[in-house]
């Protein structure tokens, strides 16, 4: 059964209808759209059903040709990654679309937007085709753009066009060293083809190898963000409408770091390695960095989106230790971070809708009238600070694990970004609920049967990841020990720096048979 | 000897003019002729001409018939298609410009007719002298289409055109000299095989090269000679600046290609470098200039020129390559810029009223489908996957690495960046400000089902390009 070809282009299917039903009211464009993303979910839990945990390479992949002259194929498939974030990713979507419930304006195009969306996010993490990932990690561009600039508040219009450009020039690295791959396959193998498990046998010098990570890194630190190219999120996310903030926090930027993981890890191993410690350092400076401007917000929204920057360079932290460990936990992580991110702006939006201000010292006090919200925040709050027992725990724990046995410095410094997690965010709860309500507060409701029925879901996944990550780490781990002994064997010739790297050392990705599991592989990095 | 008189390869252009001809008398001899039977005829001519190009698909006969005068292979066969495709949209948005503007004469529909067979006697022509003799057809109706407004811009239009387009003649004919001094022929086999056989100092064919790639560059609007063309675009009634910014991009880039891969040939290396710099200014420069622009006519002229630099990034890759990718970009530039202007004929309304990209501001609301049509050409002229402009550019970027240009590739690419922000910014005008005033765009439908076969187009190309590719890869290749 082609599963991932009917998670990704399911919620296509609303959009015909959402544009030709004439006498189409707001509400039945909700509806719809809700029934069909919601459907995509169901899906997609099917396809984690079909999906064989103990194995490491690429399951469930369907492939078409499709532009034979341009060796352009339809290739689709998941590994322990990107299961995660399909499941994710038609997870968060129906949560991210609750929040909308209110607005009112150009509703039919909105649903339709967000269906676009979801195919389009869905497609990038489905892709094994180079170009065709290129293609849907591009494309996410035009709907959230689209998203923010019609619906956000009052520098949309700014924050869109800033978004757009900055990412899009990112990835014309991407496609630049795109291109030269598939050039590559065409000299060194029978025919020219975009498909990753050809390009991964591709014989590069180290010299070349290094290029070409600098350039799909580049285009992929936009999107995480890293430090110092993360001067786009901040507008993007505080502009954006909730359902852009949480598809933005929660999706979009893990299209980053899976990027870095599927792509220069597995294309490029040798630099890779050469670049890790680098990395590690400005991945730690964007966790510190983070926190300290998330610290100095008065906008809780800024706030949240500083948070990010701070979270997300714990993932890269993780991924570049290199280590089994590090890498496990940074996939959790990115499941982590759009859970509870997509929590916080979640609350965060219930909150503007009710008060219409995103500032804090406005709002304080507000845990009186309205409990329930102030209960949320705190689980997301909780979460987002890594108490044991809730999902972010796990993650950061193991991120942590695997630096500090590469790195002790850069360990203790990501600790430190966690110490600053909890001041922040718990100072903003304080900030935000605590405290007398001013008397124009008076009479808000609370949350709505809608906003529960997103809510209570996202906090029972939360929780039962914190206590049994088992279900997620199995899957993940075969996936990750396969990826990180790729990236460690592949010898370089210091003295010639030759050709032929991974086609002498290993002639194809072959995915190990024995399974190691976090916690239990340890091995410093370097040259082996 | 008399050659063989072989009239089938020029088939179409005899369709073309001889239409226009029936047209011309028609629209004269008949007082008050009715538009629309003028306008049928027209478009009968062009589906003629274009049945006669198909059937030329598979020709047995000779490469060339008139004693080389004319090729009959399957590049001419493509290019003349998107040309007449190119035409019969044209005609459908004059017929609805002029219908509103009240400026409509029966002149229209003959002069249009004969700058199509210009175009496309120009891409089959393979000798110097009916290059030009072509290039004289399709400028001279254009000069004289440019100027059919009495508006004072469109006049002024066609002044420019008229004097900067002679000055090209000008030394695209002395080229043709020097071509001729260099070799002693002007067909372009000839002159092939002559400059192969040369040892010896080739100054007078570099001369020729120089001479020809100006006269070339000037009719595709490649930087440096790209002066005319904002205002041409702006000038010219909106309906016609559709039709010859599709139409002569195509006829001019099938006629430089065939020149410049038969006739000089030889003098591939020595002619790249020239192919790199027009590119490379054309890309830049025009990418930059559009981002000043307030007129959306005169964006989308800066956007044509650094769409003449990306074309001519492809050409970077000699041979079969490099044509096939350009061929695949003028396909999709045609239905790209043929329908976003006729989304501006639209909004303008009534004559060329609202063009200025304020005029946009709440275009969404005010027609949905017109924003979403100009959104998706926008998108498409930036190269925003899925569309035909981005497969487009995938391709031309591709053959240029393959070709070891990839600083051609950067430097397109990041162009392409700069261009996405004043393609944004007339998205962000249309979808997320509300409306300055309260003038409607025009409402009709039939402009509106002309302008959905680009839009449809272009998603087709964009989606499935192994549709046209096939047929792209084969035509590309120039037979002497």
């Amino acid at each position: 059964m082609a599963w991932l070809s009917i998670v990704i282009f399911l919620p296509l299917v609303g959009i015909p209808v959402l544009l030709l039903w004439r006498g189409m009211t707001d509400t039945h464009a909700r509806i719809l759209a809700m029934v069909v993303m919601v459907a995509d979910f169901v899906i997609a839990l099917g396809a984690l059903g079909a999906f064989d945990p103990t194995r490491s390479g690429y399951q469930l992949v369907e492939q078409v040709p499709w532009v034979r002259s341009v060796g352009l194929s339809y290739l689709v498939g998941v590994d322990g990654f990107s299961i995660w974030l399909v499941v994710l990713t038609t997870f968060m979507m129906p949560v991210a679309l609750i929040s909308s419930w209110s607005v009112t304006h150009k509703v039919r195009m909105y649903m339709g937007l967000s269906l676009l969306l979801e195919t389009v996010i869905l497609g990038s993490f489905c892709a094994l085709d180079l170009l065709l990932f290129f293609v849907f990690f591009e494309a996410m561009l035009v709907p959230m753009f689209l998203v923010i600039g019609i619906w956000g508040s009052n520098r949309r219009v700014y924050a869109s066009v800033k978004f757009f450009l900055y990412t899009m020039l990112g990835s014309a690295f991407i496609l630049l060293a795109t291109l030269f791959l598939y050039f590559k396959t065409g000299q060194q193998f029978d025919h020219a083809s975009f498909d990753i498990r050809q390009m991964e046998q591709l014989s590069l010098a180290a010299i070349t190898q290094r290029w070409l990570f600098v350039a799909f890194f580049v285009g992929f630190a936009v999107k995480v963000p890293i430090f110092p190219l993360h001067t786009w999120l901040p507008d993007a996310h505080t502009e954006a409408p909730t359902y852009g903030s949480i598809v933005l926090a929660a999706l979009l930027l893990k299209a980053g770091p899976y990027g870095i993981l599927r792509f220069n890890l597995d294309l490029f191993p040798e630099a890779s390695r050469y670049f890790a410690t680098s990395i590690e350092v400005l991945a730690v400076i964007g966790i510190v960095y983070g926190a300290i401007v998330a610290m100095m917000q008065t906008d809780v929204k800024r706030l949240v989106a500083y948070s990010s920057v701070s979270h997300m360079g714990f993932i890269m932290l993780g991924i570049f230790s290199l280590t089994p460990e590090g890498v496990s936990g940074a996939v959790v992580q990115m499941v982590n971070h759009g859970l509870s991110t997509g929590l916080l702006f979640f609350c965060i939006g219930m909150l503007y809708e009710r008060t219409h201000t995103r500032d804090m010292a406005e709002m304080g006090g507000i845990a009186d009238v309205t409990p329930w919200i102030a209960a949320s925040f705190v689980v997301a709050t909780l979460s987002s600070i890594g108490l044991p027992g809730l999902n972010n725990f796990v993650g950061e724990f193991l991120v942590i694990l695997g630096t500090f046995s590469v790195d002790r410095v850069l360990g203790a410094v990501a600790v430190l970004g966690v110490i600053l997690s909890a001041i922040y965010m718990l100072w903003a709860y304080q900030r935000t609920f605590q405290g007398k309500a001013p008397e124009r507060l008076r009479g808000l409701s609370d949350m709505l049967p809608r906003e529960f029925a997103a809510v209570i879901p996202v906090v029972a996944v939360m929780v039962f990841i914190g206590i049994y990550p088992k279900v997620v780490l199995d899957r993940v781990n075969p996936t990750t020990a396969g990826v990180v002994r790729w990236v460690r064997s592949v010898h370089v010739d210091q003295t010639g720096l030759p050709g032929g790297l991974r086609a002498v050392v290993q002639p194809a990705y072959t995915p190990p048979e024995d399974v190691a599991v976090a916690g239990t592989v340890r091995a410093s990095r370097g040259t082996p | 000897m008399t050659p063989k008189i072989d009239l089938l390869p020029i088939l179409p252009e005899l369709i073309l003019i001889g239409i226009g001809i029936v047209v011309l008398l028609g629209g004269a001899i008949v007082k008050r002729a009715e538009p629309g039977a003028l306008l049928a005829i027209s478009l009968a001519g062009v589906l003629g001409a274009a049945a006669a190009s198909i059937q030329l698909w598979n020709w047995h006969g000779g490469l060339t018939v008139l004693a080389g005068a004319v090729a009959a292979d399957r590049f001419a066969v493509v290019a003349r298609l998107v040309i007449l495709a190119a035409t019969g949209i044209g005609l459908l948005y004059g017929y609805h410009y002029f219908e509103r503007s009240g400026e409509g004469k029966p002149e229209f529909y003959p002069l249009v007719l004969f700058a199509a067979s210009g175009m496309t006697l120009i891409a089959a022509a393979s000798d110097l002298i009916v290059v030009f003799l072509a290039l004289e057809i399709l400028s001279l109706s254009l000069y004289v289409l440019t100027g059919f407004s009495s508006r004072l811009g469109s006049v002024e239009g066609a002044m420019k055109y008229f004097l900067l387009g002679a000055f090209s003649s000008a030394f695209f004919l002395f080229g043709v000299a020097m071509a001729y001094g260099a070799t002693g022929s002007t067909r372009l086999s000839a002159v092939s095989r002559a400059l192969a056989g040369q040892t010896g100092s080739q100054a007078l064919a570099l001369a020729a090269v120089g001479l020809l790639a100006v006269g070339f560059a000037f009719k595709v609007s490649a930087v440096p000679f790209h002066m005319w063309t904002p205002d041409v675009y702006q000038g010219a009634p909106t309906a016609i600046t559709a039709f010859m910014s599709a139409g002569t991009k195509v006829a001019a880039f099938a006629a430089f290609m065939r020149v410049f891969n038969v006739a000089f040939q030889p003098l591939t290396l020595d002619w790249m470098p020239l192919v790199w710099a027009l590119a490379v200014l054309s890309v830049v420069v025009g990418s930059v200039l559009a981002i000043a622009q307030t007129d959306i006519k005169r964006l989308l002229a800066y956007s044509s020129v650094a769409h003449a630099g990306f074309i001519l990034i492809g050409l970077s890759a000699p041979g079969q390559l490099g044509m096939s990718a350009a061929l695949f970009y003028l396909v999709s530039y045609a239905v790209m810029i043929l329908g976003a202007f006729g989304v501006v004929m639209l909004v303008s309304a009534r004559g060329e009223d609202r063009t200025t990209i304020d005029s946009y501001a709440g275009l969404a609301k005010q027609s949905p489908l017109l924003a979403g049509l100009m959104a998706l050409f926008l998108f498409s002229l930036a190269g925003i996957p899925p569309t035909a402009g981005f497969i487009a550019k995938v391709r031309v970027f591709t053959v240029a690495i393959g070709a070891g240009h990839w600083e051609l590739a950067l430097i397109g690419v990041l162009a392409s960046v700069v261009a996405a922000y004043f393609y944004l910014r007339v998205v962000t005008v249309m979808f997320m400000q509300e409306p300055a005033d309260d003038a409607e765009p025009d409402p009709s439908l039939l402009p509106r089902l002309a302008i959905v076969i680009p839009a449809v187009a272009t998603l087709v190309l964009g989606v499935f390009p192994g549709l046209v590719t096939g047929f792209l890869d084969t035509a590309a290749v120039i037979r002497w």
